[in-house]
């Protein structure tokens, strides 16, 4: 297919989603800023997980700091410089974290990231219990959830062109080698570990900014509620269930998901962890490659 | 790419149908007009599973279905001309997390249209909603929440009310007890004081530190710990060193718990004793192994109140369990307040909140319950295991508090 | 200083115990569990309807929970885990498939304990009497914990390192794919190894139960100590688990005791962390 009239009707899509929170109910735009969140975070993580297949568990760490960023500086500065701020702290935070565990592999990474996660909230909340004294922090900026959907909306759009740009570029074609075989590109000449911190570093800091857009929606923070390991758990598999390879696979892993967990909370309030757990069980069982692989080799069985 | 992009669009859009359509059958409200209307839709959103589900599973669901059983035994909501409409409910799992809850919110008052909203558990979960229930006109009857900015809170969202009160609150009283004890010469002036690493925890050791030390009392040891904590022994040798005559623990059900157990194994008895949530637990006791005479506490009741006797028969009746000793029965006033505010006015939001703000209730608080600037006051601060019972005691007693009786007896 | 010693250990024997069971899951039967922790809530929960509905003691709840829980783990290993051990084309994928599929199992556990006890906090007491060791006085109910690890450690060590069986399991764990060229059944030394696995999980849920409040949904903090011991200790090595459980625990001890009790975790983690870059491997690891 053509790549303007890709762009053509990715744009199209965009200005419909971004109107639409003037036709339809309050609660549609909340489902829809969730799921915006989601398709973003399930995206920034395919861009470092998916070439590089480390599984990381520190979505929640950056999403953390993004969130806590604003409720400590929303007082003090305006709110674009807010952002600013929360990007530029994601980002250091993702070179020092990239600069000493790039090299782990497999689980140990898995696991590293998860302990991130939960060393950040610690740390977060002694240092808010001894040293500033104030846990639980507000957020009063005058945000509707429309607003934070646009804002949502316009990270998700950059975050696909973004990816959509390094999947083009002469890094993209290091990185397939990268997934294909480490040690093979590193001998073809690709600077393995640069691009993959810069990978991480990219990713971090777009999962820092969603954090801290979504931050005015809760109005009381403190850790436990941002630094929420659900967030990581849901991210990881979201992208797993797309396919982490594929630009779109996030996407196509993120919506369905969060609507059938809308679904679910709706309809089986008191039973949703058992058919979540199920469902879940099942897509192993059934689509072990994601939703995208599976739908090609339907594709390619109907053809033969 | 287009294909794949369609493909998501469509399965989204199927899924919407799906979702919406489930939201009708389940429930089957939507529409009805004010005319013919044949019930009272009330819908919350609290935490079923998930780390808030403990608290909110002792002290805010158990009286919200003991209430709407209550109403609907009895024929369903009074209104002004006498008519009777039952409660229908509408309650979703936030699945203890904020951006659950706010959605949930969003979609009880605008899908499913329910006429009242009844608040999560917690503070951080009611802040969280606060404004939405400002912007859709919802009274917002704050039960599960312990915060010393209700008095801010009540002007910025001034159809929001608050009823357990504020840290400072609850420490002056303790403070006040403190001072008494000392002067009779009883405890020494030096106090250990350790809190959970969370905003409960916190913004108590916040009120308790200048309150303490204005009342001359040095606060020898002063720690917080980490929610996930599960063993006390360290932290209740350090206190026994410090040699503090007064313990206090702003501490959660698993460390209260905990600390409890560990004190016993350790003999560690001062004369003080003071938990947070959990000591007002009615299976306290039981969880502890035996007596808990003297162990102090926030809340407390009146075993004299005949008002409060019934509820707590009638909540174990229920509920199959009786409730616990603080919040459960400030939550049950809470919705008893709102029954008689919809008998007196209908069910217009602007006007429930008028008559909840200057009205006078009969709750099982008392006869003449009623709110001060959109805040219940008529709390009892600190309570006090004496003979089975967890009682509100203040210094000298009367007012329906008992006397407190220190120092505490040596564990059994 | 010898008391902070006593309570690390006492507090550390907790974590060994758990982790052990997760190791050998993981190391022998190469299955990523995450659902251990909700198993032992699980156990935790069966020990208080056994004690206090029909008031058998915990320690007699062990004989009927701890087979139960092996006999259950094997069922578990058959219908789910077998399928995604012989189609996974290497361990990698094996790993995230177990990884997906326990996660799913995770909330499948959770979801029926919340629909059986609801999400409240439960406890009771049981064995809380004070036992003097060593000049420090520790709740019998957590010394037991303690003690069970070691023995059950101590068993597991002479069965791997002693008997024919415990061979068969080295060799699964260190080279699946060339065992059965041995006439190795390398399905059946997986399954017995998850199950062990989950007769231990359920050993620490009995245990845990009796000083620890537990809610339905407590699991996964279980899960995630016990995965920090497990790669502390290095994966499937009992005696690596034991000692690394050990360790953070008396981290836990002395931090709390000398720097601020607020700190245990961000300790045990940087512990962690740093442990993690310096020997990738765990402290017990092959290199």
């Amino acid at each position: 297919m053509k790549t303007s009239y890709a762009f053509a009707l990715a744009g199209a899509a965009l200005v419909v989603l971004a109107l639409a929170p003037m036709f339809i109910p309050e609660y549609w735009t909340g489902v829809l800023l969730g799921m915006t969140g989601y398709v973003t975070l399930a995206t920034a993580w395919a861009l470092f997980s998916g070439p590089t297949r480390y599984v990381s568990l520190a979505t929640v760490a950056f999403f953390g700091v993004g969130a806590y960023t604003v409720a400590v500086l929303n007082e003090v500065m305006p709110y674009p410089l807010v952002l600013l701020c929360a990007a530029g702290i994601g980002m250091v935070m993702a070179l020092v974290v990239g600069l000493s565990t790039l090299r782990l592999a497999g689980v140990y990474f898995v696991i590293f990231t998860f302990g991130l996660a939960e060393l950040v909230r610690q740390t977060v909340s002694w240092w808010e219990v001894n040293v500033t004294y104030t846990m639980g922090r507000y957020v009063f900026l005058p945000f509707e959830g429309r607003h934070i959907y646009w804002q949502l909306l316009a990270l998700a759009a950059l975050t696909f062109l973004i990816a959509w740009a390094m999947g083009r570029s002469r890094i993209g074609l290091a990185l397939k080698a990268l997934g294909d075989d480490e040690t093979v590109a590193s001998h073809a000449g690709v600077d393995v570990t640069r691009i993959k911190l810069l990978l991480f570093v990219i990713s971090s800091t777009i999962i820092t900014l969603v954090g801290a857009i979504q931050a005015p929606r809760w109005t009381y923070i403190e850790p436990s509620i941002v630094f929420n390991p659900t967030v990581s758990f849901m991210t990881l598999i979201m992208a797993l269930l797309g396919g982490a390879m594929r630009l779109w696979g996030p996407l196509v892993g993120a919506v369905p998901l969060f609507l059938l967990f809308e679904w679910l909370s709706v309809s089986f309030p008191d039973h949703f962890s058992i058919i979540l757990g199920l469902l879940f069980i099942l897509i192993v069982f059934v689509m072990p490659n994601g939703v995208l692989a599976k739908i090609d080799d339907l594709r390619k069985g109907g053809r033969a | 790419m287009k294909t794949s992009f369609s493909e998501a669009i469509r399965s989204a859009r199927r899924l919407t149908t799906c979702a919406a359509a489930a939201l009708l059958v389940a429930t089957g409200t939507i529409g009805a007009s004010a005319q013919e209307r044949d019930k009272v839709t009330i819908g919350y959103a609290i935490s079923k599973s998930g780390p808030n589900a403990g608290g909110a599973d002792m002290t805010v669901t158990p009286n919200y279905e003991l209430w709407i059983e209550e109403v609907n035994a009895a024929g369903g909501l009074k209104l002004p001309d006498g008519s009777q409409l039952p409660i229908e409910v509408i309650a979703y799992d936030d699945r203890s997390s904020a951006e659950e809850v706010v959605r949930a919110v969003e979609r009880l008052a605008t899908q499913d249209e329910v006429d009242f909203i009844l608040p999560p558990w917690g503070t951080g979960f009611n802040l969280a909603v606060a404004p939405l229930m400002a912007k859709f006109g919802y009274p917002h009857l704050a039960g599960a929440a312990v915060t010393d900015k209700a008095p801010e809170f009540v002007k910025r969202w001034d159809t929001s009310y608050w009823f357990m009160g504020g840290s400072v609150d609850y420490v002056d009283a303790f403070t006040e007890i403190l001072v008494a004890e000392r002067e009779a010469g009883r405890i020494n002036d030096k106090i250990a004081m350790v809190s959970v690493a969370d905003g409960f925890g916190i913004d108590l050791v916040k009120a308790a530190r200048p309150s303490f030390e204005e009342a001359g009392f040095d606060i020898s040891y002063d720690k917080t710990f980490p929610p996930e904590t599960s063993d006390f022994a360290t932290i209740l040798s350090e206190a026994a060193n410090s040699e503090a005559d007064t313990f206090v623990a702003f501490s959660y059900p698993p460390h209260t718990f905990a600390l409890t157990k560990q004190a016993k194994v350790a003999s560690f008895s001062p004369p003080v004793f003071y938990l947070g949530v959990g000591a007002g637990f009615p299976v306290y006791p039981n969880i502890a192994g035996g007596s808990v005479e003297g162990v102090m506490s926030l809340g407390g009741i009146d075993p004299n109140n005949e008002l409060n006797s019934t509820y707590r028969a009638k909540h174990e009746e229920v509920i199959g369990r009786a409730p616990d000793y603080w919040g459960s029965v400030l939550i049950y006033a809470s919705l008893q307040m709102l029954e008689q505010t919809i008998e007196r006015v209908g069910l217009d939001k602007q006007a429930i909140a008028e008559e909840l703000s200057t009205g006078t209730f009969s709750t099982v608080l008392g006869e003449e319950t009623r709110l001060e600037d959109n805040q219940l006051r008529a709390i009892n601060w600190v309570g006090q295991w004496q003979d089975g019972q967890f009682v509100a005691v203040s210094p000298e007693g009367g007012n329906g508090l008992a006397a407190v009786k220190l120092p505490k007896p040596d564990w059994e | 200083m010898l008391e902070h010693v006593v309570n690390g250990l006492v507090l550390g024997g907790t974590y060994a115990l758990v982790a052990m069971g997760l190791t050998i899951q993981y190391g022998i039967a190469r299955i990523m569990n995450l659902s251990f922790g909700d198993t032992i809530i699980a156990a935790c929960f069966a020990t208080y309807v056994l004690f206090t509905s029909l008031s058998i003691s915990p320690i007699l709840a062990l004989l009927i929970l701890v087979p139960s829980g092996y006999a259950l783990s094997n069922v578990v290993y058959r219908v789910i885990m077998k399928p995604l051990v012989a189609r996974a084309p290497d361990e990698g994928a094996l790993e995230v498939d177990s990884i997906l599929v326990t996660f799913g199992l995770l909330f499948v556990i959770q979801g029926i304990l919340l629909y059986l006890f609801g999400g409240g906090y439960t406890s009771y007491s049981f064995f809380n009497t004070p036992i003097n060791v060593l000049g420090t006085v520790v709740a019998g109910n957590r010394l037991l914990a303690l003690v069970l690890s070691l023995m059950i450690g101590a068993a597991l060590v002479i069965i791997l390192f002693r008997t024919r069986w415990g061979m068969i399991l080295r060799a699964v764990a260190l080279a699946p794919k060339s065992a059965p060229l041995f006439g190795i059944d390398t399905d059946r030394a997986a399954r017995t190894a998850f199950a062990i696995g989950g007769a231990i999980a359920a050993t620490g849920g009995v245990v845990i139960s009796m000083f620890q409040t537990f809610t339905a949904t407590a699991g996964v903090v279980f899960t995630m100590k016990a995965l920090i011991v497990v790669i502390l200790g290095g994966k499937g090595s009992v005696p690596g688990a034991i000692v690394a459980g050990l360790l953070l625990g008396l981290v836990e001890t002395f931090v709390a005791a000398y720097v601020d009790p607020g700190l245990t975790l961000a300790a045990v983690y940087t512990v962690f962390l740093l442990l993690l870059l310096v020997r990738p491997n765990g402290i017990f690891g092959k290199a």
